[in-house]
């Protein structure tokens, strides 16, 4: 119901204490399907970031990724568990851009809803347009851009919200490989560029390794941390690198491993 | 050089073939529609004062030009306000509707119980409290105009993706701050169909609205007109009469339909005709 919707003010995640942008502490969550079923999409998961880390979170479809996101963001509240959690902003799956507003308006929107005049937003998120590689579409609309330009945008409407905490829910899932790749790269360029602490969900392990800090890995349905990754590995990481291939079949592994216990229960 | 010549004159061409087969057919429809109506009358199985013939109404729409276009006058000025106040009724109880369960609750079972009330009901009190000048009126088309407004607009408020929603909410935005930025444009699409059926609806509604509220002086409009013709055997004039009120609606429609492109030009979706 849309009358839910809750002001600015959002008291329901509370601030770290001690030096970390995100904690999690055994957070379970589930929800009711329509047709009255509940699903467990989280049990028990533990998950800290500090400023500035990226931390990928990988695990088959439907395990509770979402979910997690949203927690962190405060969209949900988990049943069990605490959460203490920086500012946090979503970039959903689909680039949701409002059809009517051109790319930059898209891109000021939280300016907008911060209560920036329009013409100031629109010069502050211009600005960024030629670093996103974006200029000259400033004025186009969303049904006239590319799928990766609409992704471009959205993360460039997420980045100025100004919210310390990034939350990127598999924001490259619906490109083509090539597409995905120049993405990949260009996403690693602006966060060395603006150091945020990201949360990307994906079900690309490559992508995982390629772009993060550290790896998270979920169990299928119900979520729950299996594995976590170092990735100390030099930037810019090439995809068929020695060490990322091992650690991508080191994550695999673990996936494969959750799968054949969770069918040796079944 | 030629080349480019015969391209030109191949595009001249294509630009001719396209008027023409916009125009073609609905000339076609209307001319079979007229000879079938002018064989049927010549046949002389109805009497002129029930049916008459096409050419005696085209004669009666020449010779009463004037007259036609003196009533013309108020009865488009009331279809215009009248559906202006209606969009304003429409769209304001939809929004109510839509921000507030409780008013919802309260107010769509009445609106939809309005639209069955007879307006024949209703019309002495409307005389009584605004007399016999063209208010009244304005009143009839709003109550039955409003609805199509209303419904429309309350389907495209409550059709926004509810992911938006959620993006409104991640982005800090207050519930008024989403339905400006979100729910609101999202919306204007269907309140505009809405205005599309209620201006059709509101060329009826005028009639109603004359028929049933009484106008002293003369030149009252179409619909008196028509009822004055009706009842002095003035059969061909009355047809006259409803030939520019079937005129008045069509251009209406498309003139909206413009204004649809202006004010939604994102929706880009079929208008009736091609796009």
């Amino acid at each position: 119901m849309p009358t839910e919707l809750q002001s600015r003010a959002r008291p329901s995640v509370p601030r770290t204490g001690h030096g970390e942008a995100i904690v999690l502490e055994n957070v379970s969550r589930s929800y009711r399907e329509r047709r009255g079923a509940v699903v467990q999409a989280l049990a028990g998961v533990s998950l800290r970031a500090s400023p500035s880390e990226i931390v990928a979170v990988v695990g088959p479809s439907g395990c509770g990724k979402t979910t997690l996101l949203e927690l962190i963001c405060g969209l949900q509240a988990p049943e069990e568990g605490s959460i203490a959690c920086a500012p946090a902003v979503l970039m959903p799956q689909r680039d949701l851009l409002l059809p009517w507003l051109t790319a930059v308006d898209n891109a000021a929107l939280a300016l907008r809803i911060a209560r920036l005049a329009r013409g100031q937003a629109r010069d502050r998120a211009a600005e960024l347009f030629a670093e996103l590689g974006l200029d000259g579409f400033q004025h186009a609309y969303p049904r006239e851009l590319s799928g990766g330009m609409r992704q471009r945008v959205a993360f460039l409407r997420t980045l100025l919200s100004g919210k310390p905490v990034l939350c990127l829910d598999e924001p490259f899932g619906a490109l083509d490989a090539i597409t995905r790749g120049e993405m990949q790269d260009w996403l690693a360029r602006a966060l060395a560029s603006e150091p945020r602490t990201v949360v990307l969900v994906t079900h690309d392990v490559e992508e995982a390794i390629v772009l993060a800090d550290r790896v998270v890995v979920l169990s299928p349905r119900p979520g729950r941390v299996i594995e976590e990754l170092e990735v100390d590995l030099a930037r810019p990481r090439a995809r068929t690198g020695a060490a990322v291939i091992a650690l991508r079949e080191r994550a695999l592994d673990g996936l494969q491993l959750a799968a054949a216990a969770r069918a040796g229960t079944a | 050089m030629s080349n480019t010549a015969a391209r030109s004159t191949r595009r001249g061409d294509r630009l001719r073939g396209r008027a023409l087969a916009t125009v073609l057919p609905p000339l076609v429809l209307v001319g079979a529609l007229l000879g079938g109506w002018e064989a049927y009358v010549d046949s002389g199985s109805t009497s002129s004062f029930v049916l008459p013939a096409p050419h005696s109404i085209a004669t009666a729409l020449w010779d009463n030009a004037g007259l036609l276009a003196a009533n013309l006058k108020p009865t488009a000025t009331e279809v215009v306000l009248g559906i202006m106040l209606a969009l304003v009724l429409g769209f304001a109880l939809a929004v109510l509707i839509h921000l507030s369960a409780p008013l919802r609750r309260a107010i769509y079972p009445l609106a939809i119980g309005s639209q069955a009330v007879p307006i024949a009901v209703i019309a002495p009190l409307l005389v009584f409290w605004w007399g016999f000048g063209m208010f009244p009126k304005l009143v009839v088309i709003l109550l039955i105009c409003f609805f199509p407004v209303l419904v429309t607009t309350v389907d495209g408020l409550a059709a926004v993706d509810p992911d938006q929603l959620k993006l409104m909410r991640t982005l800090d935005a207050s519930r008024w701050q989403a339905f400006r930025f979100a729910e609101l444009p999202a919306a204007l699409p269907a309140a505009i169909s809405g205005a599309r059926i209620a201006l059709t609806v509101g060329v009826i509604g005028a009639y109603i609205a004359e028929s049933q509220t009484a106008t002293f002086g003369g030149h009252a409009g179409l619909g008196h007109e028509i009822n004055a013709d009706l009842t002095a055997l003035q059969t061909p004039r009355a047809y006259a009469a409803a030939v520019v009120l079937f005129a008045f609606a069509i251009a209406c429609f498309y003139a909206l339909a413009l204004a649809e492109r202006r004010l939604a030009p994102w929706a880009n979706r079929p208008t009736g005709e091609h796009r």
